[in-house]
């Protein structure tokens, strides 16, 4: 029978919401699914995960060292913690892009990176080619498989589990070579962009920071998270960790709102997954149209405020 | 110090990606190549850092068939100094790719390894970390500023939260994200003189790599599509018609 070991992405105390869903693909696996949060003290973030439902047991490792999560001083812990699960599971954020791989090479395994569907413990579906083609692959039962998680093909697993936390030791050296400076995060009581249920982006045709008002104004009147296309990054109307796509983030978002955005492969790559695609463009050729289900074509301008007035 | 980048040989970001139709993969015959855009921008790093003056000799490295040495001679023509070909034909998978490369890096005695986060054909974004992993290194991921000093780096990264600030030790990997920088275009002049610039061909076994079990593709698909929908007239029936979905 399967055992897998999920590892928790957790900030300021809190669980991140990357991992009900890679509880998700954990228990699509099936056996046991223990979560463990490596932390200064995970008390708080381990109760969290205990009520992720399919989750049996929650560990939590404890070390000064884990302030940061640094995939340097993580992944010594994780390779000794992983002796005697059948797999272990990393959420596909930079959080666990960055650790997984250097655990799999501890273990000399080969990782799955973004799991997209679980067809069976040893079979895998996953993106290639920024989702152009989709891979099926087998992954060599031992000593173990390692695999990041796809966050937008998972829906979150519900609440109301009831797990055992228990506190583990491991014995690992940690190295000192890697020390922290600062985060700059971007705070905004918006929803998170990769959790939100709605989104609203904009794109190069917003032509300046100040007219992003006008999406921040719809976003908050849908309660929507706010996104951007590569172009409006780069022109810098808006910070790089608000991007949409292959090399930003990829979302699946009950209701996508496009707004000035031709659409890019680049861009659809991380959008493929959302429930609804809107599009609003002045250019009824942009490629954007041919993914949306619902289009309009018009002057931004004038349809994004008579949009915010009427939802 | 010294600097080794590694170089992929990718289908080109511009080509539309064909699915064969019996499965077995995607067609890469008769389709244009060219260098992973993320090594193009370690790559361009690696050369910026050169002209700074804090490293002073440029190692290009690639892992791949013969058809990889297209890929290094542009790395050359970008400005390495010399390269290395790990000449191997067939699928490489990252973990092999990562202990030949370690393997190299080690025995160059290098301090900076540079790479690009992910190749834009398999999406691994894998091979960094786990160069770094098998040597016991620093890693410094996704990064859009790299400033060497001394025997120490300090990264800023591009993580969901916004930017994190490393410092690590040297030496150390290094992987480049998008805004680390806008490479170069390459001009004629540097392309004659990279012809004439070294390539020392390796192997595994030369490096004493043995490929292990990996995974095995069982299967390549299309990705399901999605059908264009509806092109409304006005905002009131842009209205309506989410109401009527249940979005609004």
């Amino acid at each position: 029978m399967s055992k897998v070991l999920v590892i928790a992405q957790h900030a300021d105390g809190k669980l991140s919401a990357a991992v009900s869903k890679t509880v998700s693909a954990a228990v699509a696996i099936g056996g046991e699914v223990v979560v463990a949060v490596f932390a200064v003290d995970g008390a708080a973030v381990a109760a969290e995960a205990a009520k992720i439902a399919g989750v049996t047991k929650v560990l939590t490792v404890n070390n000064a060292a884990n302030e940061h999560l640094l995939a340097a001083a993580l992944a010594p812990q994780i390779v000794e913690l992983a002796k005697g699960y059948s797999h272990v599971l990393f959420p596909g954020t930079t959080f666990g892009k960055d650790l997984a791989p250097r655990v799999a090479a501890k273990l000399d395994v080969q990782q799955v990176s973004d799991i997209m569907a679980v067809n069976s413990p040893t079979s895998f579906d996953r993106p290639i080619y920024a989702g152009n083609a989709i891979t099926t692959v087998e992954a060599p039962a031992s000593p173990l498989i390692l695999g990041t998680v796809r966050l937008a093909s998972f829906q979150a697993a519900a609440q109301g589990g009831s797990a055992a936390v228990e506190s583990a030791s491991v014995s690992a050296t940690i190295p000192t070579h890697t020390r922290f400076v600062n985060l700059e995060a971007q705070k905004s009581d918006r929803p998170e962009l990769q959790s939100a249920n709605r989104v609203v982006s904009g794109g190069r045709a917003l032509a300046s920071s100040e007219n992003f008002k006008i999406i921040y104004d719809l976003a908050d009147k849908l309660r929507a998270g706010v996104g951007a296309s590569r172009a409006a990054v780069d022109s810098g109307y808006v910070p790089n960790d608000m991007q949409v796509g292959q090399t930003g983030k990829i979302i699946a978002p009950e209701l996508y709102i496009a707004i000035g955005i031709s659409g890019a492969i680049q861009h659809l790559a991380g959008i493929k997954d959302a429930r609804t695609i809107v599009a609003i463009n002045k250019d009824a050729e942009a490629p954007i149209f041919e993914v949306a289900d619902f289009g309009l074509v018009g002057d931004l301008f004038q349809v994004v405020p008579e949009l915010t007035g009427k939802v | 110090m010294k600097a080794l980048v590694s170089v992929k040989r990718a289908v080109d970001y511009n080509v539309r990606i064909q699915v064969k139709p019996d499965g077995s993969g995607v067609v890469t015959e008769g389709v244009k190549h060219s260098m992973n855009p993320f090594d193009e921008i370690a790559m361009e790093e690696a050369v910026r850092l050169k002209e700074k003056g804090k490293i002073t000799e440029i190692i290009a490295i690639t892992v791949g068939g013969a058809k990889n040495e297209e890929t290094l001679r542009s790395a050359l023509a970008f400005g390495a100094d010399r390269a290395i070909h790990i000449k191997e034909e067939g699928e490489i998978q990252p973990l092999t790719a990562a202990k030949a490369l370690a393997a190299a890096f080690k025995k160059e005695g290098a301090q900076v390894f540079f790479a690009g986060k992910q190749a834009i054909d398999d999406d691994a974004n894998q091979t960094g970390q786990m160069v770094a992993s098998l040597l016991d290194l620093p890693q410094a991921t996704f990064a859009s500023k790299v400033e060497l000093d001394g025997n120490k780096a300090t990264v800023t990264r591009e993580v969901d939260a916004g930017l994190e600030t490393l410092e690590v030790d040297l030496p150390a990997v290094i992987t480049a994200d998008l805004r680390l920088n806008e490479p170069r275009y390459l001009k004629l002049p540097d392309i004659m003189k990279a012809k004439k610039k070294p390539i020392d061909v390796q192997s595994f076994s030369s490096l004493g790599v043995t490929p292990g079990a990996g995974l095995k593709t069982t299967k390549t698909s299309a990705p399901p599509k999605r059908s264009k929908g509806i092109v409304v007239k006005t905002v009131d029936e842009l209205v309506a018609a989410l109401k009527g979905k249940g979005l609004l």
